[in-house]
């Protein structure tokens, strides 16, 4: 596929490095010719200087054969009148832009063929605030993802010693908890060397305590799901957000009803701004979040959940492991590079969870590159791996896996079918959805949409393939 | 040494081309097979010799791939110029009676490089596939033959851009001209193979035999040099012939890169506007005008039509580094065959088959010399470089400063040693330039009616040194004699 991107801004560069991975075309448009000099150097793709909202520069960046257009520049309007210019002279066929203002949604006609022409709107700080409040819900989760209109999630969740499930061999499972239709779907564990590996899962594998473990399940089990892995935590009621940017922001917006909202942050003007947008109930702080004092008399030890949410790696992580030393019973930081991320998540490290932002975003982009019809995709793991929703199409001739029992399906190894959503006929007109977690001989029918976990992002190709309709098809 | 050594990387990865070569030894093997000429055995052996070390060499690193890091990039490019000769040298080795190792490794590298200097003499006796070797060797160096890996192996991601970059001549190479580093270089070969096949139909209509045909289009478009006859283009004194060697080794003297662009955009802007190809064009006119004169008034033709046609031809041929010869010009007054050969030194354009410092770093240190007189009358002005529009950024003034400083250096000291050898002065000189430059025939002892045969052996591998130095625009060669180069 060949995709324009315009940016190499911190999104555009993860955007393309995952991307270009995939064996797509990618050219990046930037202002900066140092940022493309070096991104030219890291990976490869083409880099066009200029200002991408004029057609030359588009033009030059080859926009005529171009099959999708990322807009990802720092400012909003620059995405939304290249979108605009993408379709009105180049008629590129996908337009989606980054654009952070929220008064600009999907749905609204101003981004319609007649408006902006944007086909998708995508909004990082948006998504991670959507990750962050699903684990201020569930906080014994290290991540809930959602597929197919949140009827089925995918849950990361590490293994606690005194959970009914740990120390059991899988096989055990339905005996142990009777009723929670689940399917584990991978097992990472730390080896000696400290790198986290993925465990062969089958029926005698059995779950340690430190175990990161993804479980697909219907979206009412996600509570019981958490309960068998580890004991449940208390519920959050006390939250400390250092950093009131935008994402502080729109989390406390969110979350300031629920739950008790401090926000540190160090800019005094910026302070000024939060309280005139957020209740009353909130509290906006002025001050640094790596000091100790101010976390001190703000009572960091009775906090249940730290958020660092500031756009400084560095800033981030020190402030959540001053505030863990401190007593804060679960810190979770923003980091973006990702070396720092996998130094400082896991067992026996400070910080129970670090979000790369760029990774909240980029599941959002790949739904629309993958091949065959792809509803839902995750990155896991930074990128390592993926979870992928599938539409099954076609019939028993023309697809790989209408009609087939799942042990018939080839899929790679360590590839896994966890979950399907099914429509099922209930009398004369009347149809139901039904989440099946599917056993080796469970049948595919068309139309199902089958949840896949991939390990490793290069099979990723294999299984967008067995999902392909053939030529047949036509 | 460990598992994971970037070395042995780097090995592996010219087994590959080393194979890669192999299979291309078969294009003359096919012309000896078809003629049953003495030399087939020669290929034969040569083949296997060089598939069994490729072949061995990349199975026993099989395991041993990782990511290049820009630095292995260097060491890849510069061992791959040094082996590849030494591979392609076997045949000659074998099928040309009384070749000695040293002189069959210069004409190799003559060949490989795109230079066009030989040691032989005899050429129109030579068994025809060895005749052809030569040529092709020329063919595959003159875009290069690791551009040629990236473009049909599946090697590197981006690895490739820095090989690509390592191999490519002129000092601007950073613009991609495809999103992928892989289409870029078969889009340049696939320029080049065109213009080959272009112009080996027209050196067949213009009177050349299918087999001279075939060989001329490999020198011609490679701007190298070889011919399979003594006399080179002398054998056939024919104007139509040279006019069309001229119109080949201007197309082959402009950058490859902006055909390629043209073609993509369906558009001729990219060339016509194109501030070097102009310069190159404008150079070669303002010479052929000058010296044509110069040589008519001087008395050396009759006709002033006669003495055009030499000048052009020969303009041309030793401007673009190419190096054929129909008259031996270096009968002509000194002025003109010296300022051929320093013309030769810069005329080609980056990005074209030709050696030499290319026009275009020539036209960056004219400007940059302009701005500084500028800057002498108004201190406070503010006046970039400025090429095609587009202000060329310190760095890269730097780079070609100090590309020109080590070429003249090099050229110094290269003269030096010859000097210390014993050669004369104008010879020992031109050899160099003539090496360094990718030219061919220098003036004096290796003038275009003698050859590098008489030179003793060290003199022979000083200036095959000075080969592979000038194609790979020494600082890609020369990094790896710093010591900085080597710790890690």
């Amino acid at each position: 596929m060949k995709i324009l991107i315009l940016g190499a801004g911190r999104v555009g560069e993860s955007v393309a490095e995952s991307l270009v991975s995939e064996q797509n075309d990618i050219t990046v448009i930037d202002t900066n010719p140092q940022r493309l000099a070096a991104l030219q150097d890291r990976l490869d793709l083409r880099g066009v200087v200029g200002n991408a909202t004029q057609p030359s520069v588009l033009r030059e960046a080859g926009a005529e054969d171009v099959d999708m257009l990322i807009a990802c520049a720092p400012l909003d309007e620059t995405n939304l009148v290249a979108c605009k210019i993408a379709h009105d002279i180049f008629n590129i066929p996908t337009r989606i832009a980054r654009v952070r203002s929220p008064e600009f949604i999907n749905s609204s006609p101003i981004m319609g063929k007649e408006g902006f022409a944007v086909d998708e709107v995508i909004c990082p700080e948006e998504s991670l605030t959507t990750y962050i409040r699903k684990l201020i819900q569930y906080p014994e989760a290290l991540q809930v993802l959602e597929f197919s209109q949140k009827r089925v999630s995918l849950i990361a969740v590490r293994a606690v010693q005194g959970g009914p499930l740990v120390d059991h061999v899988i096989s055990e499972l339905p005996q142990l908890v009777p009723d929670v239709p689940m399917r584990i779907v991978a097992i990472y564990r730390r080896d000696l060397m400290g790198l986290d590996r993925q465990v062969v899962c089958d029926g005698a594998t059995r779950i340690n305590p430190g175990d990161e473990v993804f479980v697909l399940a219907g979206n009412e089990h996600i509570r019981r799901v958490l309960d068998a892995m580890r004991l449940r935590d208390e519920p959050v009621k006390r939250v400390i957000i250092a950093g009131g940017g935008r994402v502080g922001l729109r989390l406390a917006r969110h979350i300031a009803g629920s739950v008790q909202v401090k926000i540190i942050e160090a800019d005094k003007r910026r302070c000024e701004y939060l309280t005139t947008q957020l209740p009353e109930s909130a509290l906006v702080l002025h001050g640094d979040s790596t000091d100790e004092d101010l976390l001190e008399a703000e009572n960091v030890a009775e906090t249940d959940l730290f958020l660092a949410l500031t756009s400084d790696d560095e800033d981030n992580i020190m402030s959540c492991l001053l505030a863990k030393r401190m007593g804060a019973h679960r810190v979770l930081a923003l980091i973006n590079r990702r070396a720092y991320a996998d130094l400082v998540q896991g067992q026996g490290t400070q910080i129970d969870i670090a979000v790369s932002p760029s990774q909240a975003v980029i599941g959002e982009l790949l739904a629309h590159v993958r091949r065959g019809d792809v509803a839902a995709v995750y990155s896991l793991r930074r990128g390592a791996s993926e979870a992928l929703e599938a539409v099954v199409r076609g019939d028993r001739k023309s697809s790989k896996v209408v009609g087939r029992r799942i042990e018939q399906i080839a899929l790679p190894a360590g590839a896994e079918i966890g979950a399907i959503v099914r429509e099922v006929q209930v009398g004369e007109s009347k149809t139901r959805t039904e989440v099946i977690i599917p056993h080796h001989d469970t049948v595919i029918e068309t139309n199902d949409h089958v949840i896949v976990f991939v390990p490793r992002k290069r099979m990723v190709r294999q299984v967008e393939k067995l999902f392909q309709v053939g030529a047949m098809f036509f | 040494m460990r598992l994971n050594s970037p070395l042995l990387a780097v090995a592996a990865l010219v087994g590959r081309l080393v194979a890669l070569f192999g299979v291309l030894m078969g294009v003359p093997l096919l012309f000896a097979v078809g003629r049953r000429d003495p030399a087939e055995d020669a290929f034969i052996i040569g083949i296997a010799i060089t598939l069994l070390a490729g072949g061995g060499v990349t199975l026993l690193t099989r395991r041993m791939r990782r990511e290049l890091q820009p630095r292995d990039g260097f060491v890849l490019v510069a061992l791959t110029w040094v082996v590849l000769p030494a591979f392609g040298a076997i045949p000659l080795l074998l099928g040309v009676p009384g070749l000695s190792v040293t002189d069959a490794y210069f004409e190799a590298m003559s060949g490989f490089t795109a230079t066009g200097a030989t040691v032989l003499t005899g050429l129109d006796g030579l068994p025809l596939s060895i005749n052809v070797w030569r040529c092709f060797l020329q063919l595959i160096g003159g875009l290069g033959i690791v551009v040629l890996a990236v473009a049909i192996l599946p090697l590197l991601g981006v690895g490739g851009a820095q090989l690509y970059k390592t191999e490519m001549t002129g000092p601007m190479k950073d613009a991609k001209l495809t999103p992928r580093i892989a289409e870029t270089a078969r889009g340049l070969w696939l320029v080049y193979a065109i213009g080959c096949l272009a112009c080996f139909f027209a050196y067949r209509w213009a009177g050349m035999s299918w087999d001279d045909a075939f060989m001329h289009m490999c020198t011609t478009m490679s701007l190298a040099g070889f011919s399979s006859h003594d006399a080179s283009f002398g054998y056939w004194d024919s104007p139509l012939i040279e006019g069309v060697a001229v119109f080949f080794m201007m197309l082959a003297g402009v950058s490859f890169a902006l055909y390629f662009l043209a073609w993509q955009r369906r558009s001729f802007q990219p060339i016509w506007r194109n501030t070097e190809a102009r310069a190159f064009v404008l150079v070669i006119a303002a010479s052929v005008a000058l010296i044509s004169v110069y040589i008519w008034v001087e008395g050396h033709y009759d006709t002033y039509a006669e003495a055009f046609r030499h000048t052009v031809f020969h303009v041309v041929s030793i401007a673009t580094t190419t190096g054929y010869a129909s008259q031996d010009y270096a009968q002509w007054p000194l002025f003109a065959p010296l300022l051929m050969v320093l013309l030769g030194c810069f005329a080609s354009c980056g990005g074209s088959t030709g050696g030499g410092i290319k026009m275009m770093r020539m036209l960056l240190l004219l400007k940059q010399s302009q701005r500084e007189l500028v800057r002498i009358v108004h201190p406070n002005v503010v006046n970039p470089v400025v090429i095609g529009g587009q202000a060329v950024d310190a760095r890269t003034m730097q780079n070609v400063i100090a590309f020109m400083m080590m070429y003249g250096a090099s050229l110094v000291g290269l003269t030096m040693v010859l000097l210390f050898s014993g050669l004369d002065v104008v010879t020992a000189f031109t050899a160099v330039i003539a090496c360094v430059n990718n030219i061919g025939p220098g003036l004096g002892d290796v003038g275009p009616a003698v050859n590098y045969g008489g030179l003793t052996d060290f003199q022979t591998w000083v200036l095959t040194f000075g080969m592979v130095l000038g194609r790979l625009e020494l600082l890609s060669l020369l990094v790896l004699f710093t010591p900085q180069f080597w710790r890690r």
